[in-house]
């Protein structure tokens, strides 16, 4: 059984066209897995009894026409689910079930995937560790006591612990990439506008994407040309010409200009963080890839910008939690009682933090001063990538600047925590897609991760050049599966 | 720039939080360093820069209103924090 949940999503989609695995036996297998890896705490919501009914109604009648054939997968705690409790890593969400389905996993299912539950996740997203949940932390499968990164630190978790084939997360400043680095994974932040953010729990309403998370470069292309769509229910959503990303990936990239930001050699960044880089563009020259050295000159603004419009946008989507028509209610004397206390006891600490930024930062005599600043600002981090774009197809960086550190480690601190996003919130800034795959471990044989940038909607380059790498990195993921008894 | 405690007293009416006196002072704490932090945007002149409001920068597209999810009022209710069959209730607010 073991052996069903060792396999790549690709190769499990074979074994269900091949009619050598049935849908119930993939789901079954990751079931008793599941059932054995509670010590992860990667799920929130189990729907296991549902998955295997679901599975065993596709192995009497197969489509196996379709993408995902008869494949189990669980998503993060963020995606709406019709009938199945959606939370967002939240107290104030603990009792909520949507009416609806979101886009993305709406077209997961249409291909015929099953829902296996719900990933633990960060409160709202808002996170690097997934320490904010108020389901309890997540165990990284690379060693006890280690945090999955975050914010879609349970999807990373159920991914490299072989607990879904596959999953999909969202992105607001690095919440798919820095998790995929931390736990030896791919991680895909399509461009802005690429995949419907309908139905997702919003965050921050300009920087949100959604992306798979996967265990090689194929799986994360074959999954983001499911989830990538038009969609008339997502004001921003981009109606522009999507690739058969699987089917397109090559690996042949000669020629390509990769571009390295001096800029992004940060202080205090670890040798072993350099040295990947270094090998990493050893790597793309190998392929016959070009390397062009450039500038991103507004790089160390990123994360201060990102910390005005994130919250700024998350305290004004987070509006809606008032205790009234769904979600947690305290008891109050009167009604503005019952909101206060209602917020006060459903978020938890880093949520309020961040309302509490973004109120300050959009209220009356400081408008300008912060959120306008910002945008400015933003407005100087787009048009850098814009420069580079004109001499180069894409840009190589580490992908966080440190591999996964110790649970409560970094919770006191709450700048120290922000800084694990310095290389990914430019692009979400940017509005760019960005790319993350294991490359190597440091010393303690902890995954790092490489960051490929892509210009906008140019998903498929990121995909290739990640494929490429991917061969000659020969990545081995360390895990001994310490948690299962 | 520093933020005192009547500043996060201020804050928390406005974001409809309430935050005992202990926490408050917690929060100074950590708003100092974030804005401390945050402050940085400070060194770059940005006078004649157009704001970037949304990365996508297309015009919003209209569509039809039309209802899409019908009976489904039962559903929605049963989500309220307070049973009701028919309206979602609050504490009283007229006296």
């Amino acid at each position: 059984m073991s052996e069903i949940t060792k396999q790549s999503l690709t190769e499990l989609v074979e074994s269900i066209k091949n009619k050598k695995l049935s849908s119930s036996e993939i789901t079954k297998a990751f079931i008793e897995r599941s059932e054995k890896s509670k010590a992860l705490n990667a799920f929130i919501t189990e729907d296991f009894t549902s998955a295997l009914d679901k599975a065993k109604k596709f192995d009497q009648k197969p489509n196996l026409d379709l993408k995902l054939p008869g494949i189990p997968m669980a998503v993060k705690d963020l995606f709406c689910t019709k009938n199945v409790k959606t939370t967002a890593g939240s107290k104030i969400l603990n009792n909520f079930v949507p009416t609806y389905e979101s886009t993305v996993t709406e077209n997961i299912w249409s291909e015929g995937a099953i829902l296996l539950g719900k990933l633990n996740c960060d409160e709202f997203a808002m996170g690097s560790s997934n320490e904010t949940s108020f389901f309890g932390n997540v165990q990284n499968p690379i060693d006890k006591n280690l945090v999955p990164g975050g914010s879609s630190g349970g999807s990373a978790s159920a991914v490299a612990g072989q607990l879904t084939p596959i999953t999909i997360g969202t992105d607001t400043g690095g919440s798919i990439r820095q998790p995929a680095s931390f736990t030896g994974i791919v991680g895909l932040k399509p461009t802005y506008g690429s995949c419907s953010r309908y139905g997702i729990v919003a965050f921050a309403s300009s920087l949100d994407q959604a992306g798979p998370m996967a265990q090689n470069v194929k799986d994360c292309a074959l999954l983001q040309e499911v989830i990538s769509s038009f969609d008339a229910k997502d004001s921003t959503s981009i109606d522009f010409k999507r690739n058969h990303y699987s089917k397109d990936l090559t690996n042949n990239i000669k020629g390509k200009k990769i571009g390295i930001p001096k800029e992004y050699r940060v202080d205090g960044m670890p040798k072993e963080i350099e040295d990947l880089w270094q090998k990493g563009i050893e790597y793309v020259r190998d392929c016959g890839a070009e390397i062009i050295n450039i500038s991103l000159p507004h790089t160390s603004y990123a994360l201060p910008t990102y910390y005005i419009v994130a919250p700024a946008e998350a305290s004004s989507n987070l509006a809606r939690y008032d205790g009234v028509k769904y979600g947690y209610r305290a008891n109050g004397e009167n009604l503005i009682d019952m909101y206060e206390k209602t917020r006060s006891e459903g978020f938890g600490a880093e949520v309020q933090r961040r309302i509490m930024i973004g109120t300050y930062v959009l209220s009356s005599g400081y408008y300008d001063a912060y959120y306008l600043k910002a945008q400015k600002v933003r407005r100087l981090i787009k048009n850098d990538f814009d420069e580079a774009y004109k001499k180069v197809d894409a840009i190589l960086t580490p992908s966080t600047p440190s591999s996964a550190f110790k649970i409560g480690e970094k919770t006191n601190d709450p700048v120290s925590m922000y800084l694990n996003d310095i290389f990914t919130v430019p692009v979400n800034l940017a509005g760019l897609p960005g790319i993350s795959i294991p490359a190597g471990h440091d010393a303690k044989g902890y995954p790092l991760g490489l960051q490929i940038i892509g210009k906008a909607f140019d998903e498929q380059n990121i995909l290739n050049i990640a494929f490429a790498m991917e061969e000659k990195i020969n990545f081995k993921n360390k895990i001994n599966d310490w948690w299962i008894k | 720039m520093s933020i005192d405690l009547k500043t996060i007293k201020h804050i928390s009416k406005l974001s409809r939080i309430s935050v005992d006196e202990q926490r408050a002072k917690k929060l100074v704490g950590d708003l100092n360093s974030i804005f401390d932090f945050i402050e940085k945007l400070n060194e770059l002149k940005t006078e004649n820069i157009k704001p970037l409001t949304s990365i996508a920068e297309t015009t919003l597209k209209l569509r039809s209103d039309e209802v899409q999810s019908k009976n489904i009022r039962e559903q929605i209710i049963k989500n309220s924090p307070q049973d009701n069959e028919d309206y979602f209730v609050v504490p009283k607010v007229i006296e």
